[in-house]
């Protein structure tokens, strides 16, 4: 019998319900205008996994995350999605961007619905519940608060049941407690789904506490390709935590380039 | 905030000062009445160069009572539409094909704007000559003049469309007719109706011009024919005339742009 994918319920790593696929890429070079953006870059994610990606602006991994999306086409390289466990079906892929683009004249419910069959209208107002806005269905984006328009976006992204979640800074532009309440609600969603998730960030204690892997992309290589050995739930006051992020934190410093922004106008 | 919305229905009765702010607006022009009756009662203003007042609001109920005001009208906003409806139509249309098409803009856009820089109302004489004075070349002239507004901000609005968007609706599959529906479309519709207002306003102008040189009927005619008698009372009905139907013309378009645009926190009413 077929394990069903309840969300309400967080389930055990063990459990989860295997959505997920793999992900190779593989000598992928990308660039804009003769600037060369990643060079020869190679990762493999297994089916399942938490992968978060950081590095300095311009680094090259939002651009990592848009030619996997496809929303960028490689010059060189390879991008692979593995097979959908227990189907043969094309690997559904959804992005959340930094900005929610939610179309502003759409009511919330049917900015969840785009691109869904209109019969699917029950599992959108379950997704929305599930995101703690079954009472904002009804309402206009443009009275809704930054994070709560995130959370639309998780709903729009989630709705579709995605084998893989593709995660463009989407927190970035919230306050700091809002953010901890997502990534909770991100964390607790991905458990018990068992999506492939890829999430790019400024945020080393955010990739630390999402993440089962960090990589840390510098100059369009990956200079770091760190596994998170800590037992989740992930609380931030930990020593290895802590340990982790400073000698994450403290790699990105190191190489710091000569004429940059300030680190910390608006990365960090 | 809560607080203060509740406000109004506790006490419905406003408070002098408001009433004297609302009122303040008014006082000008109530002012400017009085002065203007007080002139022609004494004869400093002459009646053949401007009626009293209550001259015209006599003229007025005269004309409206034997129809003949009405049946100006009726005709008036009959060509006014019916010119709106054409030369908005095709501006629309034109605008989507040309913002939507790469080859369709090579192909019209420069024509289109030079044509664009042409006033409709210089052609006046050879439209005269086309079609004589009867109703296509009125129909004509409000449909060219109506056309440039629509046309212009339907491209600017397509062109203009959040890239962001765009990208989102691809990314869930959206593409061909969905896409336009769900998101170009609403999306360039705000940057339409600008385009249906600035046309409607145009709308009046033409016409008014075109009636005053060539028709048989129509409150440009009416008040031409007036000059004729120098019935300087029914000429000042015609222009008070075409200022309440510019008006109401322009109630429409913002009714339709709260309506359309009610998501958008700019346009919603003031309660």
């Amino acid at each position: 019998m077929p394990v069903t994918c309840n969300s309400s319920e967080i389930l055990a790593a063990e459990e989860r319900c295997a959505r997920g696929v793999s992900v190779a890429i593989k000598k992928v070079s990308i660039a804009f205008g003769g600037r060369t953006v990643l060079e020869n870059f190679d990762i493999e994610i297994p089916a399942g996994e938490f992968v978060a990606i950081v590095g300095r602006s311009g680094c090259g991994k939002s651009t990592l995350l848009r030619s996997v999306a496809g929303l960028e086409t490689p010059q060189a390289g390879s991008i692979t999605l593995g097979a959908v466990p227990a189907s043969n079906m094309k690997p559904d892929v959804r992005v959340m961007f930094q900005d929610s683009r939610l179309l502003p004249w759409r009511r919330v419910l049917p900015n969840v619905m785009i691109g869904l069959e209109p019969a699917l209208m029950p599992q959108a107002r379950k997704v929305l519940a599930q995101v703690g806005l079954a009472e904002r269905v009804n309402d206009w984006p443009a009275t809704l608060s930054g994070g709560q328009r995130q959370r639309v976006a998780l709903a729009r992204a989630l709705v579709h049941d995605p084998n893989l979640l593709l995660l463009d800074e989407p927190l970035g532009s919230l306050d700091a407690l809002t953010r901890i309440e997502m990534q909770q609600l991100i964390e607790d969603i991905w458990r018990s789904r068992g999506f492939t998730a890829m999430l790019v960030t400024h945020d080393v204690a955010e990739a630390i506490s999402l993440a089962d892997r960090v990589i840390l992309i510098e100059g369009g290589r990956v200079a770091l390709d760190e596994v998170v050995n800590i037992p989740r739930p992930r609380t931030r006051g930990g020593a290895r935590f802590a340990a982790l992020e400073e000698r994450i934190l403290g790699r990105v410093l190191q190489r710091r380039p000569v004429v940059e922004d300030v680190p910390g106008k608006d990365q960090w | 905030m809560s607080e203060r919305q509740k406000n109004p229905a506790v006490k419905p009765q406003l408070p002098p000062n408001v009433l004297a702010k609302r009122a303040l607006p008014w006082a000008m022009p109530i002012l400017l009445l009085i002065v203007w009756q007080w002139s022609s009662s004494t004869g400093i203003l002459p009646s053949r160069f401007l009626p009293s007042p209550r001259a015209v609001v006599s003229s007025f109920i005269e004309l409206s009572a034997s129809g003949e005001l009405w049946t100006h009208v009726r005709v008036s906003s009959l060509r006014a539409l019916s010119g709106f409806v054409v030369g908005g139509g095709i501006g629309l249309l034109l605008g989507l094909l040309t913002a939507s098409f790469h080859w369709a803009e090579v192909l019209l856009d420069t024509t289109i704007q030079m044509v664009r820089n042409i006033p409709p109302l210089a052609l006046i004489p050879l439209v005269i000559l086309w079609f004589g004075i009867d109703e296509s070349a009125k129909l004509f002239l409000v449909s060219l003049g109506v056309f440039f507004p629509v046309y212009i901000n339907t491209f600017h609005g397509i062109r203009s469309v959040d890239r962001g968007l765009l990208e989102m609706g691809r990314t869930y599959g959206l593409s061909g007719w969905s896409l336009y529906r769900e998101i170009i479309l609403p999306g360039a519709l705000p940057s339409i109706l600008v385009g249906v207002r600035f046309s409607l306003g145009l709308m009046w102008v033409i016409l008014i011009v075109a009636e005053t040189i060539s028709a048989r009927s129509g409150i440009g005619y009416m008040t031409m024919n007036a000059r004729e008698f120098m019935q300087t009372d029914v000429m000042v009905v015609g222009i008070l005339l075409y200022a309440i139907l510019g008006k109401l013309a322009d109630l429409l378009a913002k009714g339709l742009e709260r309506y359309w645009l009610r998501w958008n926190p700019a346009y919603q009413t003031a309660r």
